[in-house]
Formats: structure tokens, C-alpha cells, sequence
């Protein structure tokens, strides 16, 4: 190290010479590609006679590989093919955090039809090919995520190294975006990690961490990323990774570092084996990929299918058909419904994850969370990890005890799934502060309320919380009913006082659902936003009204429910219904799962507010319910009986179906096939989010398919009811519900907005 | 960076003014004084101490120490040990160890840890009841023997074993639990850092990296320390090595085993030993698995020469600090080294002696190069620049833990002892020792050549 400060001061003092020398000596080679040593996305950077070709896509956090860099590539990659003093190369990103993080979703969104769209693919997969066959040796150095197009990039090349860092995550989630791997993925996984492997892989889109990608064979070597030294950690880490990779290069190119043979798994070698056994072969792919994606899917998602048929291709008829199949595949894909509502989720998720209020004057650092029920130690578990001082308090010590215990299951089962260790899990534990006292609460600068729903007992909270808190801090409440604008009016700094709605269990659901009134400030808002984002959350920003937004979705889907058991729909028959229509929970399963108590509270609440919009069944059905002890699963019995909690088939609870018959209603023939089942559920569901466009509880309709998705569980192949609006049209939806309408009234009315579009078929809600 | 361009780097350092050689000490307190200190050769594991117990070794360095001195068994007043690896039967080495050196019973020990600065920990233990005058005469030291480790059952096995214990028939409970294969699986000593579960070495190989410390410049560091150490043996500066007459072995030890000089080819050609294959820290660069106990003699100034002790040097300041276990594991020297000094009111310069622990090549490189670092200093010591490291002149002279060899508990007190004989031997004032242990913590001290 000193020795090389020495030259350069030497170098620096005395000789120009020196450095003339240096430019005409091995400086020779580097003009002679001086006009690709910066593209507008990569650069090259020659060290002797490795090429670094360094991925850093022009106003992006990340690289994607976007049409400009996949030419700047090749340019680079033929450059290196002709140029003789190179012997081999690395493929290293300059972004922290991402190596390449997929293909760029813009480029695909533009690419046009299905000819176009296969084009591009095969595009790809000859560059990949060539880059593959490429004589001189290809290092792909990987730190950060690599997936998609940027995981088929380094399979293409013929070693990798990945660093161990929490960033580093290897997949293929096309098929989370309803396409397949189309750059060579579906035919060189099944080679380098076996079938098995390489079919888990692509129909799950699982990420897959440094150490398992070793284990599998998709990474040759593993570097450990350093700390901070003579420069941070995270460009140590890079630096380093260049320095070995350069050296692996080298080593591959001059015969010292061997490729190691590739070895699948014990399964997977016993599988391909198998698979030349045509019988075995057809039950395989036939009957245990697609009977498995199938009963996951129930066949409504193709992606998956076809990824299987690709991967067959592959394997059973050799890599041409099988690139064939994969180009022709893709393009088919990129043209589905299917596709275009995962990728209009994924463009509402990458909107959810900004703060569209900024950053707040003063970030909150120590959180309160005030009861300690599944909700309040579910806030708390998402808030610990993630560096804030947490505060719980309760008001009785058992229920504080198992608020606790289920935080600490939480981590201790992080632990024992070696995500964390130990150590790292008291570490965790550490930032809780559990207590009875509201003392607790004098440095806070945000507190979230979750305590039992009663307009009251939420007032006498907020005054006894205000008693305490500095002047900054903020109260959320995490009420899934009651207006935000009523909790505030106990309040004495009504514009500290926000909606922050948690949905159940806390730790799995992605979403949050924030509420402001018209006193809310936006500092608040904008805390609100920021905490949420930070406990990993989804977050969509609301205005108050009665329901606000997910709530309001629910209210008249379970009255349309509650009307079907009347008619006699069994529960069996709806929860079926529900789930084939893509639902990842029958409606019926729900209504248990909610609570039928608090369905009658929402019902009530919301019905009176909304009127005959939200008529339906009888309210007073619930309420029998409930009064026969049937309160849902929390009381171990509902529409179903929960006796035996392992069981997966539930019986239907007698008590309520004597309930069901005894309001018995005659069912209107003409509006009740199983079709007609399904979009009498979805179109009030649909209707119903419209409206909440059109009165401007949501601000814009991406929120809205997100919450109506990530909440509520609205079909994601449907992509939420705006896209699906936009998607199967407005007009045969209104259709539909002028049917239902005339047989049941007002519930289906369709409001202005959706008959606007229903009109005009060019207006959409998503531009994109 | 290699030895000789660190010499280099010293020469940049900040030149302020030389700070008058007047003493440190203050005729209000108490003065601690270094009498004397010992150690017994230190052996790599597996040799001639390999049937010993380790508080075999502590005892002779104690009996060791106090024939050098002659001071009467009866006047100590306390001991205090440090030790790593706990033999479960002496859990309180420093009792067992002091009993057996004759020491009188009336006198009373305790045993501490603190990884790699355990005896560092005995010596200011003992420092701080003589300076708070608790205490005039304190014998501490440290001990460890890698040559037998506790290795116990698994907690699975524990318990069966503990659930036997209270069931009177074994017969009924053989019935419904028998050991199985997840019973028998041992558990060895906890090498690997619990808060991180990272080994060491493989933390120094990442550190090494991280300030850009290359594979040569390691080894070129390690063949100094064994250059030195071998030169100083042979020239007879390492006065505080005991004979030791290990029963069963016929020849008497008389010098550490573990020093040898490899030409630089054969050590460019070991392997990785940590990070494979990429890394730079190989078993030749590396401190190695050692058996060996030390002991001093500390002592109230006055009450020393009072018994006609000749105290040898006094203990100054002494400091304490640590990092972030996983990354800046073994980084203590680079902390500690400029807060002593500024404790005790000097600069580098005016340090005439300087002992590091050398836990790995890398490892003292990297002290070294944060050290020269104004972008360290300022990003993670909280300083305006770079605090400078210390000259490769004055710098572990007589070798070092890469080449004596490093008992863990027992490094910190050879340190001292080092310091003390060769502030004597080179005419110094001043000297400055360092040194880092697992948990991230670093430990440093001032100490001050005596008069007499």
C-alpha cells in the first residue's frame, strides 16, 4: 500500500515522462476501445489482461438491462472477443446493493406484440449464447440482487463468485410478473442445478441466498463482504470482490483455477435419471409439476404452466427446441392479462414503497405501541428489528406477558430458521420496552393505539396518552371502523392524530392502510409514511370516511355473502367459488377469520352510513350468530367449526346453518350460476373501489388495486379492481350488474364513474 | 506494506515536540512498580507440557517468581490470574495455582477473563488495589494450555446425563430415552465469536483485506517477528524465560519451540488457512496454538524499596475500549494507542518502546494502517486526522506472539515484562504496550522505566 503511495509521488514529482511511458506502453490497448471505456451504462476498466466491464446504468439506483445496455454490452463483449491482449473478463456492478435486478420492465412494457416481444428474447438469448461459448473466460462478480435477466446473465458466464451479504439474492421472479426467464433461464438452470432445482427455482420465484446458491451449484465461490478500512464497507466489499474475481479470471484463463464440475443433488440426479423413462417422465412434468402448480393456482396463472412445458422442452428434446420454446413462450406470455396485472402490481408496489409527503421534520425514533393483543405486539414485532426503541404497554400484566411471548416466538423462530442468529434475536429483544406504566411514553415521538374498538374507551386513551407525550409526538390508531375524525375530537393536537390500519397477522400481510382527516398535517402524514415504509410495509394514504378504504371494500362483499348463505348457498359452495375465482381465502372462511362480531359492528356502522348500497343479507343473521356463541375462529366456532385446529376439513357448524335456514330466502334463479356467483362478489367489491376513486377517499387507482391485493386479497391475476376494470372492461362488468340490479336493486347499482367508463372504452384508469 | 515501509510511514509522523523525559508520577499517589516477571518457556501445543494440567504452568511461574525475588511467601498479600479456557476442575486457577506455589494460605486469589488481555486484566486488577491502597503487594499473571481443552457432551446428553442423576432406578428412564447419534455429537471450546459466530482468523483475514494489506507484506511481517525473536533468544534477552523441569520430560525446557524462520518461498506457498482460497492469512502468518503461564511482581513503590526490592518500572496509565464485534474485531491497538498516550500526556515520539500483541500479520498491519488513515480516524475514532503509528524501530524488537508464541492469558504479562526489560536494555524511558481481544476490546498501557 505505501509502496504504491511512494510511486505515485515519485510519479507526481519528477515525471512526466513516467507517465507518458505508462500511456505508450500498456496504454496502447486502452485506446484502442477508448470510445467504449464509458458508455452511458457500463465501462470497461483494463487491468493487464482482464477486462472489468463494470454494469452502472445511467439516473438509476439500479441496473436493469435495459435495450441501450444490452448494446453497450455486446459492443464491449465483441471488443473483448477481438481484442488479443485480453485473456478473459469480470462483470461486476458499480451499484450498491444490485448487481442487475431484471430485465428493464419499461423495455418490455414498450416492446409491442407477441412477434416483437419473442424478437427481444431471442435477441437475448443469443447474445447470452455467444457469451456462453466465449473462448476467453466470463467472471461474473455478484454483490446485491441479480435477478431475472441479470441471474441469466452470469449463468451464461462460465464462473461466479457472489458476496455473502444480506443484499446478495440470486432468482428468476418472472414468474411473479407472469412471464418466464426468456433469456436462456429455462435451459441453462435445469442444467447447472438439476430439474427439480431448476423448476423450483422458476415457478416460485423464490430468492436464493449466497450460501444455499453454493450448495446448489448456481455460484462457483462465495466472498465474505468486509468492513469499513481505508473506505467504507460497502466499496471495500466491491473492491474486493473486483480483486478476486480479476484474479479467478486470470487463474481460469492461464490454466491455475479449475471450473469445478458441476453436481447436482442427490434428488436431482436421481431425477434426470428418471426422466429418460418417457412413463416417468410424462407423470412427472404432467402429473407432479402441473398437478402441484394447478392446485396452487387452480390454472389461473399460465406462466407457471408454460414454464414447466419450457423447461420439458429443455430437457427432453435438447437446447434448440428448448430456446425455441423459450423465445416463442415469452412473447406469448408478454401478451397475456394475466401478465399485465402482476406487472401493474409490481409498478403499485414500487409506488407504495416511496414516500410520496417527504421527509418529516423530525423521523420518529422510539415508537409506542399501547395494547398488547395480536394486533399491538404484531406492530411492535415489525418495529423492533428494524432499529427503533419500541414501548408496549398494557393495562393488564397476562395480556403484556403474551404480547411478549409472541414477539419472541417471532424472532426465536427467525433464529431456529437461521435467518438471525441468537445473538442478533436478544439483540432485537433488547430494544422492547414491555410495561404497564404510561410513563413510558415520555420520550416518544410516535404512538400507535391498539386497543379494543369502542369510540370510548379510544377517547379515554388518546387523554391519558396526551397527559404524557412531548408536544411532537404523534397518535396513530390502528382502528380497522372508526373515523379517524372521531377519535381526533378528544384530542387536543387533532393535527398529531392519524390512521395507521394494520391487517392481520401483522408480521405476513404487506399492507398498511394510513388515514388523515382534513386536520391531519402532512409532517404527520409523512412520519406516518416514513415508519411504515421502514417496518417493510405497503403503504397506501387515504382520506377518512366511514370504512376509509379496505374496510368499505369488505362491508358489501360480506352482505352479499351473508344473502348467498340465505339463499342456500353452502359455505363449502361460496369458499370454492371465491378460491377458483382466484381469492386466496373463501369469502365464507373469512367472515370467520374477520370475526362475525365485528362484521356486525362494520355492517351496522357501515350500512347505516351508506344505506341500501350496502343492503344484502340480514344483518341480523350475524347477530344470531353471535349470540349463539358462533363468533368466528377466535371462538372456535362460526360458519365452521374449529375443533380440531390441525384438521383441514372444517365441518360446517350446524347451529348456523339452522341460523341460515331460518332467514331462508328464495334465490333469484337468473343471477345465480356459479358465474353469476363469482361477479355479484367482485362487482359490488369493484363498484365499490370506484367509488372510493370517485369520492376521493383514494388519491389515485394504483393505491387502490395494492390495498384491494395486499389487503383484502382481490384476485392478483385480476391485478385489483381498477386493473380489471381496464383490463375485461367496463362495459360488460355494468352489463352484468344492470342483471343483478334488477333483481336485487341498489346494492348493484353502478356508480357515475364506472358508467363513464363503461361508455368510453378508451378512458382507462392506469395510463400504463 | 511490509515491515520496512512501515518504518517509512513513521517517519511522516507528526513531529511535535519532544516532551521533557520528566516523570509521569505524581508524589501524592500511590506509585505502582513492576519488581519483576517471569514466564515459562512458551510451548506449542502437543509438546513437552502436553500431560500437565494448566494450573501446572501457573504454579511454576509463580514459584518461579517469587525464587527471582526472594521476596517471603508470606508477605503477599493477593494474587490475581487471567485465563481463557477454563479447566473446569480449578475454576479458580489463581486459588489452586498460588496454594501450590507455597504461597501462604492466608493469602487470597481470584481469577478473571478477558480473552487474549486476560492477564492484562489480573495486572490492572491488581494495579488498582495498590494505587486505591487496598493492597501493597499483588502477584498477578496468566495461564493458558491449548494442549488439553475442556470438550464436554452436548446439551442434549447434558441433560439426560442430569435427569440420571435424580432418577434412582437408570433402568426406567433407559427405557424411554436412549442416547441416540444427536446425544454423542461433542462440543468443543466456542472458537467462533458468539455475537457474530465468526472465527477469528477469518474476522483478521477480512480485516487484513479491508485495509488493503496483501499476502506479502504478512509474511515479510511474520519472518521479522521470528527474526527477532530467534536474535533475541540467542543473544539472551529474554531474561524472563524460566527453566522448567517438566516432570516426565528429561531434558529441562529452557526457551519457547514455536520460533522458526521459513524462507519467504515456502510461505508464499501455504495455504488459506480462514478465507479459502482467496485469503491471505495462512498458518505461518498466524499466532499458533500455545501452553504457557506468566507471573509479575507488583508492589506499592515505597514498600518495594522499603524491602530492598528493585522495582523495575512503574505502570502509568492504562486504557480500555472496544468496537463492533464483527468487523472491527481485532482493530483495539489502533483505539487505544492514542488514548493512553493523550491520558498520560505524551505523543508517539515520546515512546521509546513499543510491544503490540500479534494476533496475526494482518492483524498488526491493519492496527498500522488504520493508524496512518485520516479517513479512519475521522469516520470511525471520532479524531480531526490520521493519529500515526507507531515507528517499526522501536516496534516488538525481541519477536512476538507470531513467533514466542501466545498462551492467551498469559501474553498481556510478557508484554509488561518485555517492555520493562527492554526499556533497561535500550536505555529508554517510556513504553507503550497494545493489544486486542475477542469481543472487539483493546487494551493499552503506559509504563515508565524506574530510576533504581
Amino acid at each position: 500500500m505505501t509502496s504504491l503511495i511512494r510511486t505515485f509521488n515519485l510519479a507526481r514529482n519528477n515525471s512526466f515522462s513516467r507517465w507518458a511511458l505508462l500511456i505508450s506502453g500498456s496504454g496502447a490497448r486502452h485506446l484502442s476501445v477508448s470510445s467504449l471505456l464509458n458508455g452511458k451504462n457500463l465501462n470497461v476498466d483494463y487491468q493487464d489482461d482482464i477486462a472489468v466491464v463494470r454494469l452502472d446504468k445511467a439516473n438509476s439506483k439500479m441496473n436493469t438491462l435495459s435495450k441501450e445496455l444490452m448494446e453497450e454490452f455486446e459492443e464491449v463483449f465483441n471488443e473483448i472477443q477481438r481484442n488479443k491482449a485480453v485473456k478473459g473478463a469480470v462483470l461486476i456492478s458499480s451499484k450498491p446493493g444490485s448487481f442487475v435486478a431484471g430485465a428493464d420492465i419499461d423495455m418490455l412494457k414498450n416492446a409491442g406484440g407477441e412477434a416483437e416481444t419473442t424478437e427481444l428474447s431471442k435477441n437475448g438469448q443469443n447474445l447470452f449464447n455467444a457469451l456462453e461459448k466465449s473462448k476467453k473466460p466470463f467472471v461474473a462478480a455478484i454483490n446485491g440482487v441479480a435477478l431475472g435477466g441479470g441471474l441469466e446473465l452470469t449463468l451464461a458466464c462460465q464462473y461466479r463468485i457472489a458476496t455473502t451479504d444480506k443484499s446478495t439474492n440470486l432468482g428468476v421472479p418472472e414468474v411473479m410478473l407472469g412471464l418466464l426467464p426468456g433469456a436462456g433461464g429455462t435451459q441453462r438452470l435445469p442444467h447447472l442445478v438439476g430439474v427439480a432445482s431448476a423448476l423450483d427455482m422458476a415457478l416460485t420465484g423464490k430468492m436464493i441466498k449466497p450460501k444455499k446458491a453454493k450448495k446448489m451449484g448456481l455460484v462457483h465461490h462465495l466472498v465474505e463482504p468486509l468492513g469499513p478500512g481505508l473506505t467504507d464497507a460497502d466499496t471495500n466489499t466491491r473492491q474486493y470482490l473486483e480483486k478476486v474475481a480479476v484474479e479467478t479470471a486470470r487463474g481460469i484463463a492461464n490454466g491455475t483455477v479449475k471450473i469445478p464440475p458441476i453436481k447436482h443433488s442427490t434428488q436431482d440426479r436421481v431425477i434426470s435419471y428418471l426422466l429418460k423413462f418417457g412413463a416417468f417422465e410424462k407423470n412427472f412434468f404432467n402429473k407432479m409439476i402441473k398437478g402441484k402448480v394447478m392446485k396452487q393456482t387452480n390454472g389461473l396463472f399460465p406462466a407457471p404452466l408454460l414454464i414447466a412445458d419450457v423447461i420439458r422442452e429443455g430437457v427432453i428434446n435438447g437446447a434448440e427446441a428448448g430456446y425455441k420454446a423459450e423465445a416463442e413462450g415469452f412473447g406469448k406470455l408478454s401478451q397475456t392479462n394475466e401478465s399485465k396485472s402482476l406487472i401493474g402490481l409490481y409498478d403499485g408496489q414500487t409506488h407504495c414503497k416511496k414516500n410520496r409527503f417527504g421527509n418529516p421534520a423530525k423521523p420518529a425514533k422510539n415508537i409506542a405501541v399501547l395494547g398488547a393483543g395480536l394486533m399491538g405486539a404484531g406492530i411492535v414485532q415489525v418495529s423492533i428489528d428494524k432499529g427503533y426503541n419500541v414501548v408496549l404497554k398494557d393495562s393488564f400484566s397476562p395480556g403484556l406477558a403474551r404480547g411478549q411471548e409472541q414477539i419472541y416466538k417471532g424472532f426465536n423462530t427467525a433464529s431456529k430458521k437461521k435467518k438471525m442468529t441468537t445473538f442478533e434475536r436478544d439483540a432485537i429483544m433488547a430494544k422492547l420496552d414491555a410495561t404497564l406504566s404510561y410513563d413510558a411514553l415520555r420520550n416518544a415521538d410516535m404512538v400507535i393505539e391498539a386497543v379494543f374498538e369502542d369510540i370510548d374507551i379510544k377517547h379515554k386513551v388518546v387523554k391519558e396518552t396526551e397527559a404524557v407525550i412531548p408536544e411532537h409526538c404523534i397518535f396513530a390508531s390502528n382502528t380497522s371502523a372508526l373515523p379517524i375524525g372521531d377519535i381526533a375530537k378528544a384530542s387536543k393536537r387533532p393535527e398529531k392524530v392519524i390512521g395507521m390500519h394494520y391487517f392481520s397477522p401483522v408480521d405476513k400481510m404487506q399492507l398498511l392502510e394510513i388515514i388523515t382527516t382534513d386536520t391531519t398535517s402532512k409532517d404527520t402524514v409523512a412520519s406516518a409514511v416514513q415508519v411504515g415504509l421502514k417496518q417493510g410495509k405497503l403503504v397506501i394514504v387515504v382520506k377518512d370516511g366511514p370504512g376509509f378504504y379496505t374496510t368499505r371494500l369488505l362491508a358489501p362483499t360480506l352482505s352479499e355473502v351473508i344473502r348467498m348463505l340465505q339463499e342456500g348457498v353452502g359455505p363449502q359452495k361460496i369458499d370454492k367459488l371465491a378460491t377458483s375465482f382466484g381469492f386466496p381465502v373463501g369469502i365464507a372462511t373469512l367472515l370467520d377469520e374477520v370475526g362475525i362480531d365485528v362484521a356486525v359492528h362494520v355492517s351496522e356502522y357501515l350500512g347505516g352510513v351508506f344505506g341500501e348500497r350496502f343492503a344484502g343479507g340480514n344483518v341480523q343473521v350475524l347477530k344470531d350468530l353471535v349470540a349463539r356463541g358462533c363468533a368466528g375462529r377466535k371462538t372456535g366456532k362460526g360458519v365452521y367449526m374449529y375443533s380440531d385446529a390441525k384438521s383441514k376439513n372444517r365441518p360446517v357448524n350446524d347451529t348456523a346453518t339452522q341460523i341460515f335456514k331460518s332467514f331462508e330466502l328464495e334465490p333469484v334463479e337468473a343471477v345465480s350460476s356459479d358465474s353469476d356467483i363469482q361477479l355479484r362478489l367482485i362487482s359490488r367489491f369493484v363498484n365499490e373501489a370506484v367509488m372510493s376513486l370517485q369520492e376521493g377517499i383514494l388519491d389515485n387507482p394504483l393505491e387502490g388495486d395494492i390495498g384491494a391485493v395486499f389487503g383484502l386479497g382481490f384476485p392478483p391475476h385480476l391485478g385489483g379492481p381498477f386493473r380489471y376494470v381496464d383490463l375485461h372492461g367496463a362495459a360488460p362488468l355494468v352489463e352484468n350488474m344492470r342483471r343483478f340490479e334488477a333483481a336485487y336493486g341498489a346494492a348493484f347499482t353502478p356508480c357515475p364513474l364506472l358508467l363513464e367508463h363503461a361508455k368510453d372504452s378508451s378512458k382507462k384508469f392506469h395510463s400504463s | 506494506l511490509s515491515p520496512g515501509s512501515v518504518r517509512c510511514l513513521s517517519s511522516t509522523r507528526n513531529q511535535s515536540a519532544k516532551k521533557s523525559r520528566a516523570t509521569l508520577g505524581n508524589s501524592n499517589a500511590r506509585n505502582v512498580v513492576l519488581v519483576e516477571g517471569v514466564r515459562t518457556p512458551f510451548l506449542m501445543s502437543g509438546t513437552q507440557y502436553k500431560n500437565l494440567m494448566p494450573h501446572d504452568l501457573q504454579r511454576e511461574a509463580i514459584k518461579g517468581l517469587l525464587k527471582r525475588t526472594g521476596i517471603p511467601k508470606d508477605k503477599l498479600e493477593y494474587v490475581v490470574i487471567g485465563t481463557v479456557i477454563q479447566e473446569g476442575k480449578t475454576s479458580n486457577i489463581a486459588r489452586e495455582a498460588a496454594l501450590g506455589a507455597g504461597i501462604s494460605d492466608k493469602t487470597p486469589a481470584h481469577t478473571v477473563t478477558q480473552a487474549c488481555i486476560s492477564s492484562n486484566q489480573a495486572m490492572t486488577t491488581g494495579f488498582n488495589m495498590i494505587a486505591s491502597g487496598q493492597m501493597d503487594t499483588v502477584v498477578a499473571g496468566g495461564v493458558d494450555f491449548m494442549s488439553d481443552v475442556p470438550i464436554r457432551f452436548n446439551r442434549k446428553m447434558r441433560s439426560l446425563m442430569l435427569q440420571m442423576n435424580k432418577v434412582t432406578n437408570c433402568v426406567w428412564l433407559g427405557i424411554y430415552e436412549l442416547p441416540r447419534h444427536a446425544h454423542v455429537r461433542l462440543q468443543l471450546p466456542a472458537i467462533a465469536e458468539f455475537s457474530t459466530d465468526e472465527v477469528m482468523g477469518h474476522s483478521a483475514d477480512r480485516l487484513a483485506a479491508a485495509f488493503g494489506i496483501s499476502r506479502l507484506a504478512q509474511d515479510e511481517y511474520a519472518t521479522r517477528s521470528h527474526t527477532l525473536a530467534k536474535k533475541a533468544t540467542e543473544e539472551g534477552k529474554l531474561s524472563d524465560v524460566l527453566e522448567y523441569k517438566v516432570p516426565g520430560v528429561a531434558e529441562p525446557v529452557t526457551s519457547d519451540n514455536g520460533i522458526r524462520i521459513t524462507p519467504m518461498e515456502k510461505m508464499a506457498k501455504m495455504r488459506a488457512a480462514f478465507v479459502k482460497p482467496h485469503g491471505t492469512i495462512t498458518a505461518a502468518n498466524s499466532s499458533f496454538l500455545s501452553d504457557g503461564a506468566s507471573a509479575v511482581l507488583l508492589m506499592e513503590e515505597k514498600k518495594a524499596k522499603a524491602m530492598g526490592l528493585k522495582p523495575k518500572a512503574y505502570l502509568r496509565n492504562y486504557t480500555y475500549m472496544s468496537q463492533e464485534p464483527k468487523d472491527q474485531l481485532l482493530l483495539g491497538p489502533a483505539y487505544t494507542t492514542p488514548t493512553v498516550l493523550e491520558k498520560a500526556g505524551l505523543t508517539l515520539n515520546d515512546i521509546d518502546v513499543v510491544e503490540y500483541h500479534e494476533a496475526f500479520a494482518g492483524q498488526i498491519l491493519a492496527n498500522l494502517a488504520a493508524m496512518e488513515s485520516d479517513y479512519f480516524a475521522q469516520k470511525h475514532m471520532n479524531r480531526p486526522g490520521k493519529v500515526g503509528a507507531p515507528s517499526m524501530d522501536k516496534f516488538n524488537l525481541w519477536g512476538g506472539s507470531l513467533s514466542i508464541g501466545h498462551p492467551f492469558g498469559a501474553t498481556g504479562c510478557r508484554l509488561v515484562t518485555t517492555c520493562a526489560n527492554r526499556l533497561k536494555a535500550e536505555d529508554g524511558t517510556y513504553a507503550l504496550l497494545a493489544a486486542c481481544a475477542a469481543g472487539g476490546i483493546g487494551h493499552a498501557m503506559i509504563m515508565e522505566r524506574h530510576p533504581d
